[in-house]
């Protein structure tokens, strides 16, 4: 049995004007369990803390009822006093009769009844409340980074200057992401690679930045301060600390004719290479598919002029495995496939190509070294067509295109237009759109530059259809302002395709229990309050992943997301909420009804042995729920079919208990 | 003969992040509701299990109101949607036994809307009060 205390404050004449005190706590003085009851002007002054502290050490009190202001407001200055006392401070419950009460009820008798109710449900939850401790985890005081676009970099080198130790892990054989094949960058025009490769610099000679290229995340465990994550890294048949990246392998590599991923296919590469001069790390990677080596047993050239012996053809994949206090997820974006738009022609025509295409062209390190000339013919295009929104903003087309606005692509066409228009002032220049969106710093400013000052037409409405006609493309479409047909022989179309999630970002999200929406952004734990964070306890979200950005915005998720990361770290032990929710073992039947609910997958299951009465022994799955990671919401409990997931400081008893009280 | 003013006993649960922040916001602003409302605290209104419900209907509860976060905006993320299911199937069951739709009702009240908190309480209790009380849940068994 409980000893109880009951404090009733006056809050001066807040309560005591609508509500006879008094009367309340003589009232619950002989409630089940009270052996103390009080009032007192000002219950979180002071002296009326002191007051419980002594009634608790008088009285030997086991359980606090304070009937005062809402716990939103004392809760925790009561339990702190709880905690002053030698109480464990999950003893105290609140009854809220200043807000839920006095405050909105004029009348003495009624605001009176009505507190001695709320009083009495208070009561008979603690008679059912259990002393709780939060639990204690330790921080692994390191993070990962997986994606290393401008995002993962920015991320990591933020972590890293904070003095803390952070891996990074991409996919590719350099990091760089998207923002490496750009040429200039809106709206101030700097070039990409002059602001981008000074900061691959840095997280190459960071010493507390590892980077794992070629790499993949393949498995995780734990949770947050105590992910344990597997990394399996590529067999890139290139020892990586020993090669200098000299490039002497790929000068005399017989295997000319491998697409270029890094030019978008637009030219040629060797089967081994280094996709641009200043990766980071710079190492040389052979593709299987392409050497002959690796293929046919036969070569080998690569590794004769490797002076430094870098060459390694039976290297294996291999997996490392590495512990984590946080991870954060820059996997970035990628624009749509084209092939589904047959009207626009993307795959009969090399001359209709992306907007990301058009950045490799115009690029200096691009296949006609800046160049603007058109794939099919490598001819100046003396007319250009521009085409926005192609597969975004698109409700009825959702099997091939997406319903949302990929948000860049208004104002990086702007730029290209600009461009065009600014090497080649002969060049017609024509883009299509259904609306232009600025809405960014200097954003209107420099799509109103690409049209007054540049001469750049601007057409309201969308293309319907582009035929290939002999050497020119018959670009079909509607200017919804002069309401008419326009009919326009052009040399190059550039299509601005939408943009969606990296394709790995779904089982990434799968193996973090991280939540995504139906896009496959990854979502953020609270839109508003929360948005670096994943709903994922540890996890954090950087970049394109979470939704489409330009670099700006880009960099000040990635910063946002690191000063997160850096909070976390910190500390040296993270304190949880022991009101989390756990399972009787005894009742749980292993149905998994409630890990399907959890918003945090927060639970696990088990096979326990159980010795039976008979003495036999037997084995039955069961939950687990990790109390580092529930929040404490609830929802399992509902669900549980067998009455065993309970919540602690909200347990079915207490709640029952609250509503016996209420309707007596 | 003098008839004896009816005062429907109302259980409201309240998730603490929206809804229950809501009622404290009424007070703050002084906006009144009858007394008849009393609410029971809850991490959030996916906590809230259908037989808390019947339990408060059986001790002779005249209505029950359940209040969340609005759409969208559960601090848990999707906990009231899970809520809006399962009182889906609640309200599908009590409409089997005959039980009036209108004295079961659930609300989402963002922590901003002290005023239609209060407001929503107004109408409930009024609805309830036009029903009369509860006669066809409530177990005798519990009356002293
Ligand atoms: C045509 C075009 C022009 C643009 N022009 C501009 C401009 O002028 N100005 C501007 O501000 N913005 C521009 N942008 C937008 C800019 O590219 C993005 O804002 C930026 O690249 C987003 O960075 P990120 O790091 O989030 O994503 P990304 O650049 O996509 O980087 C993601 C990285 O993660 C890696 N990765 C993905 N999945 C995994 C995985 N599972 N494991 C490991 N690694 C993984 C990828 O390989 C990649 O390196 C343009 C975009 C396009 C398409
Ligand atoms: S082994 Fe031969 S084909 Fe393969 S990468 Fe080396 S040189 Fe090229
Ligand atoms: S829902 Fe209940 S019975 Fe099923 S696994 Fe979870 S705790 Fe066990
Ligand atoms: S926290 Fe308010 S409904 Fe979930």
């Amino acid at each position: 049995m409980q000893r109880i205390g009951v404090f009733v404050c006056w809050c001066g004449s807040n309560i005591a004007g609508t509500v006879d005190v008094k009367q309340v706590a003589k009232a619950l003085e002989n409630e089940p369990g009270v052996v103390y009851s009080t009032d007192y002007q000002y219950m979180c002054s002071q002296a009326g803390q002191d007051m419980i502290v002594n009634a608790v050490k008088e009285h030997r009190l086991t359980g606090i009822v304070v009937c005062s202001c809402s716990p939103r407001m004392h809760e925790q200055t009561f339990r702190k006093t709880a905690a002053k006392a030698g109480l464990n401070p999950y003893m105290v419950e609140i009854a809220n009769i200043r807000e839920q009460c006095s405050w909105v009820h004029k009348d003495m008798i009624v605001g009176t009844e009505k507190a001695i109710i709320l009083g009495k449900a208070a009561v008979a939850k603690v008679n059912l409340n259990a002393p709780l401790t939060p639990g204690e985890s330790p921080v692994t005081k390191r993070a990962l980074v997986i994606g290393g676009g401008i995002a993962g970099i920015q991320t990591a080198l933020d972590i890293a200057d904070a003095g803390f130790e952070v891996d990074i892990v991409e996919k590719k054989p350099t990091i760089g992401g998207k923002m490496a094949q750009l040429d200039k960058t809106f709206p101030t025009l700097d070039c990409a690679a002059c602001i981008l490769t000074p900061k691959m610099v840095d997280v190459a000679q960071h010493e507390k930045i590892r980077v794992f290229s070629f790499s993949e995340v393949s498995e995780v465990s734990g949770f947050v301060g105590n992910f344990e994550v597997t990394i399996k890294k590529k067999a890139r048949y290139v020892k990586e600390d020993i090669c200098t990246g000299c490039g002497a392998c790929v000068d005399k590599c017989p295997v000319k004719k491998v697409p270029n991923e890094f030019n978008l296919g637009m030219d040629n590469r060797k089967a081994i290479y280094i996709p641009f001069a200043q990766a980071v790390p710079k190492v040389a990677t052979i593709d299987p598919n392409a050497c002959n080596m690796l293929k046919a047993g036969k070569c080998g050239v690569c590794s004769k002029v490797c002076t430094a012996g870098a060459i390694d053809y039976t290297q294996k994949d291999e997996l490392v495995t590495e512990k984590y206090g946080a991870i954060v997820v820059a996997t970035g974006f990628e624009p749509i496939s084209m092939e589904k738009f047959d009207e626009y022609a993307y795959s009969q025509s090399k001359d209709v190509i992306t907007s990301l295409e058009f950045e490799r062209l115009t690029n200096a390190a691009g296949p006609t070294q800046g160049k603007l000339l058109r794939p099919s013919d490598l001819k100046h295009p003396e007319k250009i067509v521009f085409v926005q929104c192609v597969g975004s903003r698109c409700a009825s087309c959702a099997e091939k295109g997406k319903e949302y606005c990929s948000k860049i692509c208004c104002m990086y066409t702007a730029k290209h237009a600009m461009l065009t228009r600014d090497k080649y002032p002969d060049t017609d220049v024509t883009v299509f759109y259904i609306d232009v969106r600025t809405p960014g710093k200097n954003f209107d400013e420099f799509y109103r530059r690409a049209t007054e000052d540049y001469g750049v037409k601007y057409i309201k409405g969308m293309v319907g259809k582009i035929v290939p006609e002999g050497d020119k493309l018959h670009v079909q479409g509607s200017d919804l302002i002069a309401n008419e047909q326009v009919h326009i022989d052009a040399d190059l179309v550039v299509l601005a395709a939408a943009i969606e999630p990296d394709k790995s970002a779904r089982p990434l999200a799968t193996m973090l229990t991280a939540s995504m929406d139906t896009n496959d952004f990854f979502t953020e734990a609270h839109p508003k309050l929360r948005p670096v964070e994943s709903p994922t306890a540890g996890v954090f979200l950087s970049g394109a992943c979470q939704g489409p950005k330009d670099i700006p915005e880009t960099v000040s998720q990635a910063g946002a997301a690191a000063a997160k990361v850096i909070g976390l770290l910190a500390k040296d032990k993270l304190l949880g909420n022991p009101c989390v929710a756990s399972s009787d073992e005894n009742m749980c039947n292993g149905c998994s009804s409630c890990a399907n609910v959890c918003p945090y997958g927060a639970i696990t299951y088990e096979d326990k042995e159980f010795r039976m009465p008979d003495r036999t022994i037997q084995v039955r799955r069961i939950a687990k729920v990790n109390p580092a990671v529930c929040q404490g919401c609830g929802c399992c409990t509902v669900t549980c079919p067998s009455g065993a997931m309970d919540l602690r400081g909200f347990t079915n008893s207490q709640i029952m208990a609250e509503v016996d009280a209420i309707c007596k | 003969m003098q008839v004896k003013e009816f005062k429907p006993l109302i259980v409201a649960f309240c998730c603490n992040w929206c809804s229950y922040a809501g009622a404290d916001l009424a007070g703050n602003n002084r906006a009144d509701y009858p007394a008849d409302v009393k609410i029971i605290r809850l991490p959030c209104s996916c906590r809230v299990n259908p037989m808390f419900i019947l339990k408060a209907f059986q001790k002779g509860a005249d209505g029950v109101i359940l209040c969340g976060c609005l759409p969208g905006d559960c601090h848990y993320t999707s906990g009231n949607y899970y809520t809006r299911r399962r009182m889906a199937m609640l309200f599908s069951m009590l409409d089997f036994l005959g039980i009036e739709r209108e004295r079961t009702r659930v609300e989402w009240v963002s922590a901003a809307e002290g005023a239609k908190f209060a407001a929503t309480m107004n109408d409930f209790v009024a609805t309830v009060k036009a029903l009369g009380e509860n006669k066809r849940l409530e177990d005798l068994r519990c009356k002293k």
